[in-house]
């Protein structure tokens, strides 16, 4: 609750800080695509680009500046985010660690952690991936075995990873294992900073149904880590609280951060364009209106969420109610794209692209049908099964 | 950037809220259904009068609490929840406004404001909601506003009986303005009102439903454990929690008088009545059987809430939107 009322425009500072990122990205992004920052190549090329950022101090913009940040606001980064899409700037590759391991840095880490890890990740000299599920546990993540035994100077690991997003392209990994044995579940968990180029550790890249090498298993050999890497301590937390470290950010990475609205403000735009070229009839002319609704919705909602991180009312579950939107909305955009197109929809294109990896929205970043229970039980109280 | 309701904004929600559940719960709806006894009903108007909603948004000099469509969503959001069986929106959202932008020719804006007049709002459709027993109508139509008492009234039976609809001939004269710029903003505060409603209503049949499954019990535990019940509920909320912020966000821009007010209000409409729509059809199936009587209260909600997505044009919206997004009409395709 606040005195001043509804107001969607830009303040003065705020437009100030749109018209600087809109400059600065006008003049620095890529005018060929770079290729897809899922295959080597283009990794690399991707690599290159968040080096232009972080050394401009674009690539993240919310962090204390000692971290290489702009010690920007929520507001600001919002406005970053849909300057930055509204430019059809490339994918970001170091979107895990910053939008996933950070928070818990932040939230968790000591002061030595926060400075050894948080500028490399931002300059993208590591490369972070997120070592989470495993065959036998996916949704159920309690049920995860992979273990950390206690050695002298360090940790011994052993157990499989498995889904791990460009894993085979990344440098270091966090992941969460089980060191003691004999509790179960969410219990006697630990959460590790790990470097992939440790003996014992084996990462093999594998194909997903949008073609690239975007996948991982990483396997874990009894590969030794010690206690103190150059990036300081390989725990994040207590021994213990991996499950608490874990789940403390699991509410930011399902919502607003993984996903900001500028990404489906942007894609809504391009299908505006597609269908502009396309003339369709009243049918998908529908579809298409409704797409740019639903990234409209997205946005207001956002706002209003952003409102109330600001005014001290963190999302919690609501959280959830992010996910399950951008999920099927970026579906929608696409389908609707892949309609426009007709025979056209067959040949590779950002479109068909973009089309097949929103088909992993439901999925990743805890399934839609989790998401919906989170929904019903928290936020409408409902009993658990 | 800022979009949260101020302090102000939250109390007097929070007093129109708390009167409503007091003093209409949903016994009084019932009421209002041909057969019934209106007299608690009426008793709520005079209630809302006191407490300044129909003035709400007309000036002070006028009478008024000068607030506007920002601080009206909020309100009749709760009169949705309600499913007040008067012309509340239509008296406070459309009528008074109007009567205070066009300096009020035939002094009828105080009583309005006063609570003495019940106005029912007709458009293009034939049929006006709350006709039957309204005081006056206004007639929003051909570019002009007129606001006369029916010469005569011909009931229609409805689905939603509570709205006391009717066919109505309107006498000539009673012309409060023909200025279009203003006809329109009325035409669209009356479908911003119709949306925010429609969140309460959405809302409301949420509710009732939470409460049923949480306590209906079948194969040994509440069926709202089930995830087939569960992820419906869900999806309800998922599309009331979007659609809301839209309605407040066209709210603000007819208040600020952006040039993109009607097209955020067609968004606001066809979004309300997406989640209202999905709120109905959930709800009803949740509950089972017993949703599916007229002894149970959950189809005075849903009624209500077709009732309002009925009076929305929602061709002529998505039209409109089409329109704003430079998407061409009339193509067949490549």
């Amino acid at each position: 609750m606040t005195a001043t009322g509804v107001d969607l425009r830009d303040s003065p500072s705020q437009a100030q800080f749109r018209a600087l990122a809109r400059d600065w990205l006008r003049a620095n992004v890529p005018p060929v695509p770079l290729s897809s920052g899922d295959t080597r190549a283009g990794f690399a090329q991707h690599v290159e680009w968040e080096r232009r950022l972080f050394d401009a101090r674009w690539a993240a913009v919310s962090w204390p500046t000692r971290f290489g940040g702009r010690d920007a606001s929520l507001w600001e980064w919002l406005i970053f985010e849909e300057e930055y899409y509204a430019a059809a700037a490339p994918q970001r590759v170091t979107q895990n660690g910053i939008f996933l391991l950070a928070p818990a840095l932040f939230e968790f880490g000591t002061d030595d952690q926060r400075e050894r890890v948080l500028p490399r990740m931002a300059a993208a000299h590591d490369l972070w991936c997120q070592g989470w599920s495993e065959p036998g546990a996916g949704s159920d993540l309690a049920a995860i075995s992979s273990r950390a035994r206690r050695v002298p100077g360090g940790w011994r690991l052993s157990g499989q990873k498995t889904w791990t997003t460009r894993g085979a392209f990344c440098t270091h990994l966090f992941g969460l294992f089980r060191t003691d044995p004999d509790a179960e579940r969410h219990r006697g968990l630990t959460y590790f900073l790990i470097p992939l180029d440790r003996q014992g550790i084996t990462v093999r890249g594998f194909g997903r149904l949008d073609g690239d090498e975007g996948f991982a298993e990483v396997f874990f050999d009894d590969a030794f880590v010690p206690d103190e890497t150059e990036l300081g301590s390989c725990v994040l937390g207590a021994v213990g609280q991996g499950w608490q470290v874990a789940m403390a950010t699991t509410g930011s990475e399902r919502g607003l951060t993984l996903r900001s609205p500028g990404r489906y403000l942007a894609a809504a735009q391009r299908l505006i364009e597609l269908a502009r070229e396309r003339d369709p009839g009243p049918r998908l002319r529908e579809r298409v209106v409704r797409g740019w609704l639903g990234a409209r919705a997205y946005q207001l909602f956002t706002m209003a969420q952003v409102s109330d991180i600001v005014e001290g009312r963190p999302p919690g579950a609501r959280s959830s109610l992010n996910k399950l939107h951008w999920s099927q909305l970026d579906i929608e955009l696409h389908e609707t794209a892949m309609e426009l197109l007709g025979p056209q929809a067959e040949q590779d294109s950002q479109w068909s692209r973009g089309y097949l990896f929103a088909l992993s929205g439901p999925i990743y970043a805890g399934t839609n049908e989790i998401q919906r229970n989170i929904v019903a039980e928290r936020l409408l109280g409902l009993p658990r099964a | 950037m800022h979009f949260a309701l101020t302090g102000d904004q939250l109390a007097m929600r929070d007093a129109v809220r708390d009167l409503l559940a007091a003093r209409c719960p949903s016994a009084v709806v019932r009421a209002a259904w041909p057969g019934g006894d209106r007299s608690a009903a009426d008793a709520v108007w005079t209630e809302l009068a006191v407490l300044g909603l129909f003035g709400a948004a007309v000036p002070r000099r006028d009478g008024g609490l000068g607030l506007d469509e920002t601080d009206l969503v909020p309100l009749l959001e709760e009169v949705g929840y309600a499913a007040v069986p008067l012309p509340v929106a239509e008296t406070a959202a459309v009528a008074a406004p109007l009567l205070a932008q066009a300096a009020d020719p035939h002094g009828q804006l105080r009583g309005i404001v006063a609570g003495t007049s019940q106005v029912a709002v007709q458009t293009a459709a034939d049929l006006v909601p709350y006709g039957h027993r309204a005081d006056l109508v206004l007639s929003l139509r051909d570019g002009a506003a007129r606001l006369v008492a029916p010469a005569a009234r011909d009931a229609v039976a409805t689905v939603d009986g509570s709205r006391s609809a009717s066919l109505v001939v309107l006498p000539d004269g009673g012309l409060v303005t023909d200025d279009p710029r203003l006809v329109r903003l009325a035409l669209a505060r009356a479908d911003l009102a119709n949306a925010a409603q429609l969140i309460g209503l959405g809302r409301r049949m949420l509710d009732l439903t939470v409460g049923y499954v949480r306590e209906r019990r079948q194969f040994g535990v509440p069926v709202g454990s089930f995830q087939a019940v569960k992820h419906p509920l869900a999806d309800t909320l998922l599309r009331l929690e979007f659609a809301a912020p839209a309605v407040l966000a066209a709210g603000s821009a007819l208040a600020s008088g952006d040039a993109t007010a009607e097209r955020d209000v067609s968004a606001a409409v066809l979004l309300s009545i997406e989640a209202a729509r999905l709120a109905a059809r959930t709800a009803i199936q949740c509950h089972g059987a017993i949703g599916y009587t007229v002894e149970y209260d959950l189809h005075l909600y849903a009624k209500r809430s077709w009732a309002l997505a009925a009076c929305c044009d929602t061709d002529a919206h998505l039209a409109r939107l089409a329109d704003s997004l430079e998407l061409k009409g009339g193509g067949h395709g490549r």
